[in-house]
Parts: structure tokens; sequence; C-alpha cells
């Protein structure tokens, strides 16, 4: 179980040093900040000096070296445009799109789960057949035409929802559902498909031929069992809460990280986008890491072979 | 004739086994990709085409059938034009990245050892950063081009496709007829793509129709921020991007690509689904 672990931070650890590499090299040789930021007309010995002393005139492989050194100390550079730590800037951000995602993310598991185990447990139903019809409309809707719809009806027409803005909860009714939306279809799909995988095994059969109550075989037997996948896909949302609010942020201009991103994108804030792309791939390793060491409390037998 | 004489009326005249929801997504697909083929012929106006006396004109106006824009171009001619630049960035990009994947899972799968490693860690990195986020980073910092944009989509799911095929070409390398073509003095080459890649093509094939319309959902979002297809240009997210200005005024420039998204993801996933269960042996 020790060597499991191990190589799995192992692993986690390659990851986030890739994403680091991958941001530096994107950032960096795409072309020179100093231009970008200085604008055309500045004179050759502003860009020089503009260049000193964010250490652009260094080789880039002491450049990587000092970067990667110095986010290990914690150190994530100060924003090119107003000077202040680039960290600080980007966790400001961060409670306004958990305001968003967690919310949506509670819709997605209360929901979604649900009515796709119920889905599972009446087969080709009338309702089996309305839940994936849904299911499959909710993540087929790309999430920028759902909220411009939700806007064109409760804010346009109805004139009951603000369309955009931060202050209120109000504000956050509208985003927390395009979000949900898409992953409560995508939820509901997939818990159905385990949870009829599972009802068709041979121990669920057993079980009740053997005289347990039907109630007792789906919580017992069948539930816990079906689990097993549906932990790993709600592990990638909880991944993916910091990650999965850029579009619907801009729609509805909410001041989390999404916006946060997409300005200092067209700004080309290096030390800012750095520090969010840090932050979203280790957000993602994380719960990712966690999952596979739930995987081990949920389902016994991989405990017994653990390298695999 | 009420709608329940109907449904059993035309289902007869479906191939035996063919869902309605099947039959209606395949006819969509098929009308796209005529659309897409034809669309130099089928557009009533060049997309650039102004017509400033009839600006923001609503859908059914006599010669602009779904209206016009603030320009007053023609939203049904921009729409064609939308259709066949989204689907081949989304077919181009597709097919790169299953050859991607599947050459470098197949390589791993040959080469075990630190190839394995190596490619095993890229997928990981990959599953890490959100494609948008990466595409996103890239796409500001390069500016957007099309052959960008198809390389970068081309990106799209490869892990996924490497996952599959390593996973297939390590099975398949265990059982006879591998072994056998190896024995008989086969290149590595042969063996793989003659052999071993047709045994393991159906799951493949299940997991393009996947990535297939989540290529479109993510082209259009790139483009909806703005980042994706520039204009002159036009394609499906960028029409909702600009038509989103319009939304109180004229929400027709921005609803009529959002159904043609929306319909053309939906039909793909109904046809993909029926696919897979006809196809892949591994769900049966």
């Amino acid at each position: 179980m020790l060597r499991f672990v191990a190589l799995r931070l192992a692993r986690a650890l390659a990851t986030v040093i890739a994403v680091m590499t991958f941001a530096f090299v994107v950032l960096r040789l795409s072309g020179d900040p100093a231009q970008v930021m200085l604008g055309p007309d500045v004179p050759q010995e502003a860009v020089e000096a503009f260049r000193r002393s964010w250490g652009l005139d260094a080789p880039l492989w002491q450049q990587y070296l000092a970067y990667l050194g110095a986010i290990f100390r914690g150190d994530f550079g100060v924003s090119m445009r107003d000077h202040s730590p680039a960290l600080a800037l980007v966790l400001e951000r961060v409670p306004a799109t958990l305001q968003l995602t967690i919310p949506a993310l509670i819709l997605k598991l209360g929901l979604g789960i649900p009515a796709g185990v119920y889905a599972a447990l009446h087969r080709d139903s009338l309702i089996d057949r309305g839940v994936i019809l849904l299911a499959v409309a909710g993540f087929t809707i790309p999430s920028f035409v759902l909220g411009l719809v939700l806007v064109l009806i409760f804010a346009v027409t109805l004139g009951v929802l603000p369309s955009g803005g931060s202050g209120t909860w109000v504000h956050g009714i509208l985003p927390t559902l395009t979000i949900s939306i898409g992953g409560i279809g995508v939820l509901a799909r997939f818990s159905r498909s385990a949870m009829i995988e599972v009802m068709g095994q041979p121990y669920i059969r057993t079980a009740a031929a053997k005289g347990v109550k039907w109630r007792n075989v789906v919580r017992g037997h069948a539930l816990p069992n079906a689990a097993v996948p549906i932990v790993t896909l709600v592990g990638f949302m909880v991944g993916s809460l910091i990650a999965g609010a850029v579009v619907v942020e801009t729609i509805f201009s909410w001041p989390g990280i999404g916006r946060l991103l997409i300005v200092s994108v067209s700004n080309r804030d290096l030390a800012v986008v750095q520090c969010i792309l840090l932050l979203i791939a280790a957000v993602m390793v994380v719960s990712n890491l966690v999952v596979d060491l739930l995987y081990g409390a949920l389902d016994p037998r991989l405990r017994a072979q653990p390298t695999t | 004739m009420a709608l329940a004489d109907i449904l059993p009326r035309t289902r007869r005249l479906l191939p035996a086994g063919l869902p309605v929801s099947v039959a209606l997504s395949l006819f969509w697909l098929a009308a796209m990709l005529i659309c897409a083929a034809l669309a130099d012929l089928l557009r009533p106006y060049p997309i650039t085409r102004m017509d400033l006396a009839a600006r923001l004109a609503p859908p059914l106006t006599p010669h602009h059938w779904l209206g016009t824009d603030e320009l007053g171009r023609d939203v049904l001619s921009r729409l064609i034009q939308s259709v066949r630049v989204s689907l081949v960035i989304a077919f181009g990009a597709t097919i790169l990245s299953a050859v991607f994947g599947t050459t470098l899972g197949f390589l791993a799968a040959k080469a075990r050892g630190w190839v394995e490693h190596a490619v095993v860690m890229l997928a990981d990195f990959q599953a890490a950063l959100p494609f948008l986020i990466m595409a996103l980073a890239v796409l500001a910092f390069f500016g957007s081009s099309m052959p960008l944009l198809v390389g970068l989509m081309g990106f799209y799911g490869w892990e996924r496709y490497a996952r599959i095929a390593r996973g297939l070409a390590i099975s398949a390398g265990a059982q006879g007829y591998a072994a056998a073509v190896v024995q008989l003095g086969a290149s590595p080459a042969r063996v793989y793509l003659r052999h071993i890649l047709p045994n393991v093509a159906s799951t493949l094939i299940v997991s393009m129709t996947l990535t297939f319309p989540e290529i479109v959902l993510m082209e259009s979002g790139l483009s909806f921020l703005g980042l994706g297809v520039q204009p002159p240009e036009t394609s499906l997210g960028n029409m909702v991007g600009f038509g989103r200005d319009y939304l109180t005024t004229a929400p027709w420039i921005m609803l009529a690509p959002a159904v043609v998204i929306t319909l053309t993801t939906l039909s793909i996933s109904l046809a993909g689904d029926w696919l897979r269960d006809r196809l892949d042996p591994t769900i049966r």
C-alpha cells in the first residue's frame, strides 16, 4: 500500500512539473513580453531595462531553472500589469468561482446520480427514456448557448433574473444552472450505465435468489459496486471546480478565475496566466490522487494488487 | 392523421432495428454534410456581402429567410459557410487526434520500457490540464490561425486513443494470431497496421464518434470567446459570439447557429451511441 501511494505521488509530481514546463515553454517562446507590455514606440534602452528587471535577458535554460526554483519556494512572481503578487491576485478570485461551481456540483450529484440510478432500475420505462433524452440533450448543448438562451428567457423576456454581474445570490442563479445542466446529464447517463452493468452481474441474481429483499439488494449489493466508476467521474468534476467556469463566467461577467484568465491572456500577463494554469493543474492532480486512493477503500480487489 | 398513426407507419419505412431518433439524427447529419460539401452552391449570397438597406432584418424577410445581422449580411449564407468551416475543422482534428493517439499507443505497446512511461506521463499531463485552458493559453499567445487551430484541436482527446490503443494492442499481442504473424517474420509495422489495427478498429471508431462532437463544441467555444476562427471567416461559435451583442434586439443572429450546433452534436451523440451498441464488443 505504501509503495502504491509513493508511486502515485511521484506520478502526480511529474504531472505538475510537466504542466509548469508547458506553461513556461508556451508563454516564453511565443514572443517578447517586453515588446507587448511596453508597446512598439519605446526606446531600445527602456526595453533592455525592462528585460533585465524581469530576468528576460538570461539564457532560456537559466530562466527555466530560476522559474522552477521560484515556484518551489512559493514565489509565483508579480503581475506585469500592476506589480502585485500573482498568487494573491489569483487566490482572491477563487471564492467567486467556488460560489458558482460548488452549488453546481451539489446540483449535479443530487440530481444526476439519483436520476441515473432510478432510470437503470426502471429500464426501458417511459421515465428511463425521458431521463436518457434529457441527459443527452443536457450535455450536448454547449454551455455558451445554454447560458445565452437562459438569459434570453429569464432576463430578457421574463425579466425576473439579472443577465449578468455579481453581488447578490440572485446573480448566481443563471450561471450555476448553466454550469450544472451539462454535468447532471453526464452523471445521469453514466450512473445509469454503471448501474445497469452491475444489475446484470451474477452476484445480484444470487442475492435476489437467496431471498434478500429487493431494496436491500439495490442498497447493499448494487449501489456500492456501481459507486466505483461513478467516483472516478465525480473526482474529475471536483478537479474542474476551478477550471469549469471559464466560458460561463465570461457570459455572465462573473469576477472569478475564468474571467481573470481571459483578461490576463489578452494582456499577456505571464505571471498570472502561469499561476492560474498551475492552480488548475494542481487541483486536478490532487483530486485524481484522492480518487485513486479512494479506490483502495471502495474496492477491496484493488487493495490486493496495489501496483496496477 | 394523429401522431400515434404516423409513428408506426414511418417506422415501417425504416430499416429494421433503426430507432426513429437515430434515423432523424442520420438524416440531419447527412443534411449537414451536404451543406458543408456544397456550401458554395447553396449559399444565396457571399458571406461578407452587406445589404445596408436591410440591416437586422428579422427571419422570413423575403430574400433573407433567416434574417440579416447588424451589417445586413445574410444569416442563412453565413450559417451555411459556418457549418462547412466548423465541420472541416472538426473532421481534420478528429482524424489527426485519432492517428496521433493510436500511433503513440501502439508505440508504447511495442516498445514498453521508458517509451511507455513517457507516453503514459504525457497522457497524464493532458488529462490534468483541461483542454480549453491549454488551448486558450496557446491561441492567445501565438495568435489564432486556421492551421494552428486545426493542429491544436488535433491534440484533443489523443490521450484516450493512446490509452485504448495501448491496452488493446498489449492484449492483442498476447493472442495467437499476432504471435503467429510475428513468427512468420512480419515486420512490426505490418503486424500493427495489417493485423492488430483491424481487430481494434471498432473500439477506436466508437471513440471517434465520442470525440467528434466534443471537438465541435470545443472549437465553437473557442470561437465564441473570440480565440478560434477569426473574422471575416465565420464559424458556428463565432456567429453565436458576435450575435450575443444583439441578444435583445436581434436574437435570431445567435439562435440560428446555436440551434445548428446543438442539433448536430445531439445527432452525433445519438447516432454514435447506436453505433457503439452495434460495434463495441466490450459492452455487449
